[in-house]
């Protein structure tokens, strides 16, 4: 139907007077995109299939292509936007649920950006990091209550298990299965190299990588994908994923095409079987339940792993944190509405959830009044884009912080967001091993390593601007953040206050 | 002046100040007159700006040893009049007056200031099943927090904190600390950077008997405040003294820890430093800074705590701030500067800085080092 057709959105702008017509684009292009006309020796270009993923950009060897937003138009309308146009379009043509990838895009609110971090002037004196010691190590568990002494009255460590952290920041879940083995073998070594720890989502653990453990969070989902004893043994952590900002309240779905070989091996299902995570985990429908599998999960590891509850930031997220802190967990990761997703129903990425800087601080803030807070850490995810973001959420009152996005970043991807295509020309978000090869674990790892490094350093840097040399001191330091532009009811629930006051 | 008619300062926003710090301490229990550390304090003037001073002693009333003596201000007599109602039912008082000032043209403005010896009313001390402390605690933050124009400033068992608007020599004359004699004495002279000056916000700042003297900025402040706040505790005045001496009550009296784990809370060693202790030491110290991380502080400081039989002095980590200690025979000295040292004792036995984060502990002899 003429209807269905739609003008692409980006056009190929290729400059011929720089092509050498070397084939290279066509080559990487997955998407099949370029194509030689042999008669006529020239490039063609098939712009609808396009993702503006910029593989050939960043290839092309005499820099002739760019990827240009097409200047074709609708008939401008404030409300019938382009997209909700189009949207209609497809939907009509084909009947099912619109499905998105990587984290919520649309205009709303980054209160990260309306945030501004205190520096030292006169009254006390900012600290040199490159001349006095600045501590980014953080410990993530349960505090005791109080503390007990031996005979001797020596102190008696009576601290539950913890995962030390040489610095605030963690590669959140992200399965195997939705992301390549390249990826998540370049995630386990970069964490084992920076003292960090990567998370398994719920696709299990690769046979090849349990030398990763002591630097593996193992994550355990409602369709306990991969999950056996050895499973859970071989992490430093158990992460029991109870939703995902990008997708609050529904469950997974890796397509049977994609479970294939070791996936299908690893997750423990056969071959071309889709595997379905259910919305809820069936065996917890109240928060009694959560207990029970959160003692179910510490015996079977006889109590010397900590324990993660993942949920989406929702409306009600400080009365569910109160209830998670309760249950016998020891960490709470909160992932804002911005987390990103190996695929998602658009309407469901674009539309539910709420801001992870909102339901940081007021988890935070709700914990601290029922004198729990000490009953867990808090790891803030979904999404953090810089290290003065984490220093932001630490100073909101986040112990650490989980990054997915940015790591992907490091890795090479461009934010197409067509993951669940399966066919990611950087070699991550899929599974073809000619796709997966182009993504050199010694050469990603690396990047990674940089990436926290750097970020490392901008920790320090914003720290000994605020005169504290150690990061203990900047958690929940909420003084130490202003806000630009925000209203009283947004301020009172960051619980900070404006510029210049 | 009381915190409500200031005009919504002091105790609503914080207030940085830089400072002047000063302590004596008598092992043997000797009494020394108030009128030493008043000297002493003169000596450094200008590190203060005559918005505010203050100093505790220690041992100052002996005859009513045992009996909790609350200093109180009060804005006017109605102030007093519905304050006092309470303390007669929470409590027994003993004795109760005025507490004796000499007139100087250097501290005006001054409020009721009285001065009661109490013990918890022993059948609501009984009802509320809180231990004395506890109970006492209890009602001088209720006072505080809930009272309009009344704020108990010193709370302690033979010991008394005196603080004013003012120089500190000033206020040492104001309140005739001459007349007073105790084996422990702290001084502070405050430089706050606002202008008016509130007379609870000066220092010492004091609860139960401790009782803190502090120069410096903390960075850490929201971060201490925040997590000392579950546990009971409010911070009405927003100063780092305030917090402080939560933080060492919440250590050393409801977590039972000694005044070196206390240090090694608040200002814990590096992890560097910590890897390169032996083993048992670096667990010892590895467990302290995570089970109480959030009450690690940072930022400038040099404080004086004084409490019952003892006294401590401590500087921030990186020793951001100057403090020297000293010995003569059985008295221990401190301050911001030497010269204030040598105004009390010329002929000293030792001198030294404390190296950043290493505590200075003294007790009376034959007294343990906790503090309770
Ligand atoms: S990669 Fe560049 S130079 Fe090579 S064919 Fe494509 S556009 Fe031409
Ligand atoms: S992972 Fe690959 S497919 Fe997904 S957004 Fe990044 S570049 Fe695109």
């Amino acid at each position: 139907m003429p209807v269905d057709f739609m003008y692409p959105e980006y056009e190929i702008a290729r400059n011929d007077s720089r092509c050498i017509r070397c084939r290279v684009c066509e080559r990487q292009c997955a998407n099949e995109v370029h194509s030689y006309e042999e008669s006529g020796n020239f490039m063609l270009s098939d712009e609808s299939k396009c993702v503006n993923c910029h593989r050939c950009v960043s290839l092309c060897p005499t820099r002739a292509l760019k990827i240009v937003k097409s200047d074709h138009c609708f008939k401008e309308n404030a409300n019938w936007n382009q997209a909700a146009i189009k949207e209609i379009y497809k939907q009509s043509g084909s009947g099912g649920v619109l499905l998105s990838s990587m984290g919520n895009p649309e205009r709303y609110p980054v209160y990260w950006d309306k945030m501004l971090i205190n520096a030292s002037q006169v009254t006390n004196p900012s600290i040199d990091p490159l001349r006095e010691p600045m501590e980014t190590k953080v410990f993530l568990g349960k505090k005791p209550e109080r503390i007990e002494r031996g005979p001797d009255g020596s102190l008696r460590n009576n601290l539950t298990p913890q995962l030390e952290l040489a610095m605030p920041v963690m590669f959140s879940a992200m399965s195997y299965g939705s992301i390549s083995y390249n990826a998540h073998e370049s995630l386990a070594r970069a964490s084992r190299e920076l003292g960090i720890f990567y998370n398994t989502g719920e696709g299990g653990l690769h046979e090849d990588f349990y030398q990763y453990g002591e630097n593996t969070i193992v994550q355990v989902a409602s369709g306990r994908f991969g999950v056996h004893r050895e499973y859970l043994e071989a992490g430093a952590a158990i992460e029991i994923k109870m939703g995902q900002g990008a997708k609050p309240g529904i469950g997974g779905h890796l397509p049977g095409e994609k479970i294939v070989g070791d996936i299908s091996k690893t997750r423990m299902i056969p071959e071309g079987s889709d595997a379905i995570s259910p919305a809820p985990h069936h065996d917890i429908y109240s928060i009694e339940d959560l207990r029970q599998l959160v003692f179910s999960l510490k015996e079977a590891t006889q109590y010397k792993k900590p324990v993660i509850v993942k949920v989406a930031a929702v409306h009600n997220i400080a009365a569910i944190a109160s209830g998670i802190a309760r249950s016998g967990a020891d960490i709470i990761a909160i992932d804002g509405f911005r987390g990103g997703t190996g695929a998602a129903p658009t309407r469901i990425r674009d539309n539910v959830g709420i801001p992870i800087e909102l339901a940081l601080a007021s988890v935070d803030a709700r914990l601290r009044d029922e004198g729990i807070r000490n009953n867990v850490s808090l790891v803030a995810g979904g999404s953090i884009r810089n290290s003065a973001d984490v220093v932001k959420a630490i100073a909101l009152g986040a112990d650490a912080v989980y990054i997915a996005t940015g790591a992907l970043l490091a890795l090479g991807c461009h934010l197409c967001r067509s993951c669940q295509s399966g066919k990611c020309n950087w070699g991550i978000a899929t599974q073809r091993p000619e796709l997966v090869k182009r993504l050199n674990p010694d050469m990603g790892f690396r990047r990674l390593v940089n990436l926290l490094t750097a970020w490392n350093h901008e920790i320090k840097e914003l720290m000994g601007g605020m005169g504290i040399n150690s990061i203990e001191a900047l958690k929940g330091n909420r003084l130490m953040l202003r806000g630009t532009g925000l209203n009283e009811n947004e301020l009172g629930i960051l619980g900070i206050s404006h510029a210049g006051e | 002046m009381l915190k409500e008619n200031l005009n919504g300062k002091e105790g609503q926003i914080r207030i940085p100040s830089g400072c002047a710090i000063a302590g004596l301490f008598s092992r043997s229990g000797k009494s020394v007159s108030g009128e030493t550390i008043v000297n002493a304090m003169t000596v450094m003037h200008d590190r203060s700006n005559g918005l505010g001073g203050g100093f505790a002693g220690y041992g100052i009333y002996p005859q009513y040893k045992d009996l909790y003596a609350l200093h109180v201000f009060y804005n006017n007599v109605s102030a007093k009049e519905e304050c006092e109602k309470y303390i007669d039912k929470a409590f027994e008082v003993i004795n109760l007056s005025r507490i004796p000032i000499r007139k100087t043209p250097r501290i005006t403005d001054e409020p009721l200031i009285w001065r009661y010896f109490v013990a918890p009313h022993h059948n609501k001390l009984m009802d509320s099943q809180l231990d004395e402390d506890e109970y006492v605690v209890r009602a001088v933050i209720r006072i505080n927090t809930s009272f309009d124009g009344s704020y108990v400033f010193s709370s302690g068992k033979n010991m008394g904190s005196f603080k004013a608007v003012g120089f500190p020599e000033d206020v040492g004359t104001f309140y005739r600390l001459d007349e007073y004699e105790g084996y422990c004495w702290t001084g502070h002279g405050r430089y706050p950077t606002n202008t008016p000056g509130w007379w609870g916000g000066a220092h010492p700042f004091s609860m139960l008997d401790y009782s803190i003297v502090h120069n410096g900025e903390i960075s850490s402040y929201d971060a201490n405040r925040r997590f000392i706040e579950m546990y009971g505790y409010k911070c009405t005045l927003l100063t780092d003294t305030e917090v402080i001496t939560y933080i060492v009550d919440f250590l050393t009296r409801k977590q039972a820890l000694t005044l070196t784990e206390v240090a090694d809370i608040i200002a814990a060693p590096f992890w560097s430093t910590i890897e390169s202790k032996p083993p048992k030491e670096r667990e010892r110290l590895t467990y302290l800074r995570n089970a109480f991380s959030s009450l690690l502080i940072t930022g400038p400081f040099s404080i004086l705590l004084g409490f019952s039989g003892g006294m401590m002095a401590l500087n921030d980590r990186l020793k951001l701030r100057s403090m020297v200690v000293a010995e003569k025979g059985d008295m221990v000295y401190a301050a911001s500067e030497e010269a204030a040292i040598r105004m009390m004792e010329p002929e000293l036995d030792r001198i030294w800085s404390p190296m950043g984060g290493e505590p200075v502990i003294v007790t009376l002899e034959g007294g343990a080092e906790q503090c309770r």
